[in-house]
């Protein structure tokens, strides 16, 4: 029932408990109890709407930097990554394979903006060997949504055998 | 003008569906529970596979009776799911559609003025095909006190010396009913003893819902007289690629396929790639998961749905329709299908377009989305409760 619900709500979390209830055959009740207990468990660990900024008035630029960095005894890389990740500026930080450390995921006003993050906050942490910053220039696809796309109409003829 | 038709077409009657469709085209903004195909796209894999055979230019015929690695896969995929057993290259027909193969079998096995059973309610073009065949229709009516099941005795009564066929149409559509092994099994020996053919057509095999189809060719003494007829346009959402097949004894696929080579040729190359692609994929399963998983949703919601607004609902066990009974509303199946459409904007369709024993009942699709099927079904409570207060 937990990953029931959670698929439900990861593909729209306004959906509501009459509607989960109804879907998976359980009692509104029993879907509020769990619900509740997921949120407790940070299993689900928030809930937000996802934005077509570029539809919107606001100016922002979204950069993906490639961070190479020194693990540190004992730690590894959580130490670092916990130091990048407190920037308000980041979105979102991953552990990456292959040829670089972090992936950080940064969010500015303009390319100006990012860029003096980059120089001044990213780059001057000591463990902190190289990066590599690549700006988005369009979103086409975020958190399973597609972007810009307009509701499909149905194409189906209205009656048929 | 009609004199030049031919006769028999004149008399052929106007499908109801059509009917009711020109009704329904003059009206703006309808919610619509009215459509008999999947609302999925086509998976997306399926799609591509036909991308790659037009753009590697494989855009010519194929052999009459369809390419031989579509049918190997068919034979496999039937024998997997169903434990029925053909010889693909001489038993197996790719049509144009389960439609065509309905056409086919009947056109093969018709002698002027032989009888076929056809069951009803179900599909609206069994009739018309027997009857352009040169044979006979005689319905055999199903009832929902039986579950809309066959019964032997259902068949007993319309038996005469000239009954040579009979088609089973199940899972069904309109009423979503389905024949279990054990109904199977009764009407089998009754079938065997008269020596009657099947046409078994069973293109929503795979949308059943607590319980996998059994095909009426995988029992005792029936294979050797069952047309089974399939396709992939309810399974894998191809309705629009036209994509079907017949399995049967090479006695009859045989004569099937003189047919089919001279008004067909072959089915439509690019949709026989994607067909091979549905069945081969490893993604198979999961595409149809999918799918059956969201009908059986929906279907809850609407079996509850008519339940709750005091409609008698027979609960459905395939296919993507729930058939309530209206006769408590004191209207016919047309004028609550008119009413609804004028009065609430809702299209559903009346249970007679699938034989005149749909009197009395509506067939609702529920090949759609959530929200479209809960709107449908708020203004449906609103039209009953107002019907049930004039009264």
């Amino acid at each position: 029932m937990r990953v029931e619900i959670l698929s439900l709500l990861e593909k729209n979390s306004e959906i509501s408990l009459e509607n989960i209830a109804e879907t998976l055959g359980i009692s509104k009740e029993a879907v509020a109890a769990e619900i509740k207990s997921l949120e407790e468990e940070k299993v689900i660990c928030g809930y937000s709407a996802i934005v077509n900024w570029e539809k919107t008035e606001k100016r922002y630029v979204t950069a993906l930097i490639e961070v190479k960095v020194t693990p540190q005894r004992g730690d590894g890389f959580d130490r670092i990554a916990d130091r990048i990740l407190r920037f308000p500026e980041v979105k979102s930080v991953y552990l990456m394979s292959g040829g670089f450390d972090l992936t950080v995921i940064v969010e500015g006003k303009d390319i100006k903006e990012v860029a003096f993050f980059v120089s001044d906050k990213l780059s001057t942490i000591n463990a902190v060997t190289g990066t590599a910053t690549h700006f988005v220039l369009k979103t086409y696809k975020d958190h399973g949504i597609i972007m810009g796309q307009n509701l499909k109409s149905d194409e189906r003829m209205i009656v048929s055998p | 003008m009609k004199k030049y038709i031919a006769d028999n077409i004149v008399n052929m009657p106007t499908s109801g569906i059509r009917k009711f469709f020109d009704v329904v085209s003059t009206m703006e903004g309808v919610i619509s529970l009215g459509v008999g195909e999947p609302d999925f796209e086509t998976p997306w894999h399926v799609r591509e596979a036909a991308v790659t055979s037009i753009e590697k230019g494989k855009t010519a015929y194929t052999s009459n009776q369809g390419m031989v690695p579509l049918r190997k896969a068919i034979a496999d995929y039937l024998f997997e799911k169903y434990n029925i057993k053909y010889h693909a290259e001489e038993e197996i027909l790719i049509t144009v559609g389960a439609s065509e193969g309905i056409d086919l079998a009947l056109r093969a096995l018709c002698n002027p003025g032989d009888e076929v059973l056809v069951v009803e309610p179900s599909y609206v073009s069994y009739k018309p095909c027997v009857v352009m065949a040169g044979g006979v229709p005689v319905t055999v009516t199903t009832k929902e006190e039986n579950d809309f099941r066959l019964t032997v005795k259902d068949i007993e009564e319309k038996l005469t010396e000239k009954t040579k066929v009979l088609i089973l149409p199940y899972p069904n559509n309109p009423t979503g009913a389905i024949m279990e092994k054990k109904d199977l099994e009764a009407i089998s020996d009754i079938i065997i003893k008269n020596d009657l053919i099947v046409i078994s057509d069973e293109i929503y095999a795979e949308l059943t819902y607590g319980r996998h189809h059994i095909s009426v060719a995988s029992l005792p003494g029936m294979h050797e007289r069952t047309i089974v007829l399939n396709g992939f346009s309810k399974a894998f959402a191809m309705t629009g690629w036209r994509l079907g097949y017949a399995a049967a004894p090479k006695i009859f696929i045989e004569q099937m396929t003189k047919i089919h080579q001279y008004i067909i040729m072959c089915a439509p190359t690019m949709s026989q790639y994607a067909g091979f692609e549905a069945l081969i994929s490893e993604d198979r399963e999961e595409d149809v998961d999918i799918m059956r998983e969201a009908y059986d949703e929906r279907r809850r919601v609407m079996v509850d749905g008519f339940r709750n607004m005091g409609l008698s609902c027979f609960e459905p066990m395939g296919a993507f329709y729930v058939f309530p009974c209206i006769k408590s509303t004191g209207l016919t199946s047309e004028e609550f299908c008119e009413r609804l459409l004028f009065e609430e904007n809702v299209a559903v369709v009346p249970g007679t377009a699938f034989g005149d024993c749909g009197e009395g009942f509506i067939r609702c699709s529920y090949a759609y989305s959530i929200e479209n099927i809960r709107e449908a079904l708020e203004r449906i409570e609103k039209f009953v409760k107002k019907i049930k207060l004039e009264k």
